[in-house]
């Protein structure tokens, strides 16, 4: 897979990590309780199809993305820096 | 139709004309009093259980593709019980003493062959490590030795045994743990369990549940309504899509891993042997096939196919551990969908809606969790209580902080 790279152009996804569904970016409020801490930290939508997920430039600008990505077919369809994405409300 | 060698001797001399098809090809009824979602080795290991040990009856699979499309006819087959957690390790051992008598119970060979599971170390803290998973093994009732570094050349002399970076060390070594051939155990649950009245209905995809004031009360399909007392979904990687339409969600994400098979060569692989310092392991089919596999792909994944970096890391995980492999040519590649869960470890349990039961978050370990995952589930939907080797496998662990993480590194599917 290659990432177009907002900044950087198209990498191969060897110089990334990933983390996993972008709804991490919205940690609940402290005082929302256990239970809204368990479905942020174990629950997953986990679609078939579209997915916005955190990928991190571990080999590369260190920077974060939001990548969108097809999960039957690999296409990805839109990367953006996470720093530039608004958190809260759904991610 | 029984399987025996006075069968095959009357069949070859007289043209394979007496053999018959497997199993039948019902027509759906309208209602069963059990239905179990997915034909893999769970559904079909659950169905045999339900009907042969807990004297269940009006019981169907249904399954949207074909037996043995799914990760039973994917996997790598190892078969093993070696695991280091209370609530790990009692399922496990259960599910290997199951591997031991399936064959006669079922009439049906498939193939299992207990050659041995060998986990190489490569530096003392591991060797340590695995003195402590030998140790909870023994004290669960399974087999394991400690091999030295002479051991571990006497069984296999072509390992990279001084590797700069990785020598090896010694190992850990199940005696009892091998292989079964993967779709011969699909065929033979599904065989067994249609001589006991279950119905297996293939191309029969589930589309919806119908629940009603917090019961279900039966399954939309692409082969029309079809009502139920109760109902199992063990559908493996698609276990998100298949719970969403129950409304739940789940701690599991779906992620790719692949497999790869070598072309036919003479005997040179004694059991099963895994690297300790990278991730790769291997196996030699009866056909002769090295077949081996690695890490998961790490990326959510419905795609049943996989990319080119963890083939390259297959190959180098190979090439440092047993560099004659170099000369081997690859036959085949695939790749299956597996239902990773939080901790790594599987979920089988009610749910909050009554009358429907979870059975998954095998990752890419399910295959040798066959046996004891039908005779849980079996009981778990039979009994309505929890088998004793799988109490620790419900849905609410992560609330309660009991995770099962063999490998603690939390919540990050990828990592396990
Ligand atoms: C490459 C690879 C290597 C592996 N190696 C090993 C190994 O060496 N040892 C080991 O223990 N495990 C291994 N595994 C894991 C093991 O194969 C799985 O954990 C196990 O097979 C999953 O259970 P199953 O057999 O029931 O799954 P499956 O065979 O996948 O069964 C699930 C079934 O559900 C059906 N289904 C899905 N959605 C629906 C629907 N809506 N309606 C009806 N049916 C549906 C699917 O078509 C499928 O047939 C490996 C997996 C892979 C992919």
């Amino acid at each position: 897979m290659l990432i177009p790279h907002p900044l950087l152009g198209p990498r191969d996804a060897q110089e990334f990590t990933y983390l996993g569904d972008a709804a991490l970016l919205n940690r609940p409020d402290p005082a929302s309780g256990t239970a809204a801490f368990c479905d942020y930290v174990y629950l997953r939508d986990n679609p078939a199809g579209t997915h916005r997920e955190l990928w991190y430039h571990e080999y590369g600008d260190r920077s974060w993305l939001l990548v969108t990505r097809d999960t039957l077919s690999h296409e990805i369809l839109d990367v953006r820096l996470a720093r530039e994405v608004k958190t809260g409300g759904t991610a | 139709m029984r399987f025996s060698g006075f069968k095959v001797v009357k069949e070859a001399l007289t043209g394979h004309r007496g053999w018959k098809p497997l199993w039948r090809d019902p027509a759906p009824q309208t209602h069963y009093d059990i239905i179990i979602v997915g034909g893999g080795g769970h559904g079909l290991a659950t169905a045999y259980h339900l009907a042969a040990t807990f004297g269940q009856a009006r019981i169907a699979v249904l399954e949207k593709g074909w037996l043995g499309g799914g990760n039973i006819g994917r996997n790598t087959t190892i078969i093993r019980s070696n695991y280091l957690l209370p609530g790990n390790e009692p399922f496990y051992e259960f599910s290997m003493k199951l591997w031991e008598s399936m064959e006669q119970a079922l009439n049906f060979n498939a193939m299992v062959s207990q050659r041995g599971i060998l986990n190489l170390c490569h530096t003392d803290a591991q060797r340590d490590a695995f003195r402590r998973r030998g140790n909870a093994m023994l004290l669960a009732g399974a087999d394991a030795e400690l091999l030295d570094r002479d051991g571990v050349r006497a069984m296999a002399p072509f390992l990279n045994f001084d590797n700069a970076r990785f020598p090896i060390k010694g190992g850990l070594l199940q005696r009892r743990a091998g292989t079964a051939r993967h779709d011969g155990v699909a065929w033979g649950y599904a065989r067994a369990a249609d001589q006991r009245g279950v119905d297996i209905l293939q191309n029969c995809e589930v589309t919806g549940f119908r629940i009603e004031n917090g019961t279900v009360k039966g399954v939309e399909t692409s082969r029309g309504y079809i009502g139920a007392g109760k109902v199992g979904v063990a559908v493996a990687g698609s276990s998100g899509r298949v719970m969403q339409m129950a409304g739940m969600r789940l701690p599991i994400e779906s992620h790719v891993l692949q497999a790869f098979v070598s072309e036919g060569l003479k005997p040179v692989i004694p059991g099963v042997i895994t690297f300790g310092a990278g991730h790769f392991y291997v196996s030699q089919s009866d056909k002769g096939g090295l077949v081996f596999g690695g890490d998961i792909d790490g990326y959510n994944s419905y795609a049943q196919r996989g990319n080119l970096p963890v083939v390259e890391d297959v190959a180098e995980g190979g090439m440092a551990l047993m560099p004659m492999i170099g000369r081997a040519r690859l036959l085949r590649m695939w790749g299956g969908v597996m239902d990773m869960s939080m901790d790594g470890s599987p979920i089988l349990d009610r749910t909050d809606v009554d009358g429907l039961f979870f059975n998954g978050g095998w990752c890419y370990g399910g295959f040798k969790a066959t046996p004891a995952s039908g005779y849980c589930f079996a009981h778990l939907l039979a009994t309505g209580r929890p088998h004793e080797t799988a109490a620790a496998y419900r849905l609410d662990r992560f609330a309660r902080g009991h995770v099962i993480d063999e490998k603690g590194v939390g919540a990050q599917p990828n990592l396990h």
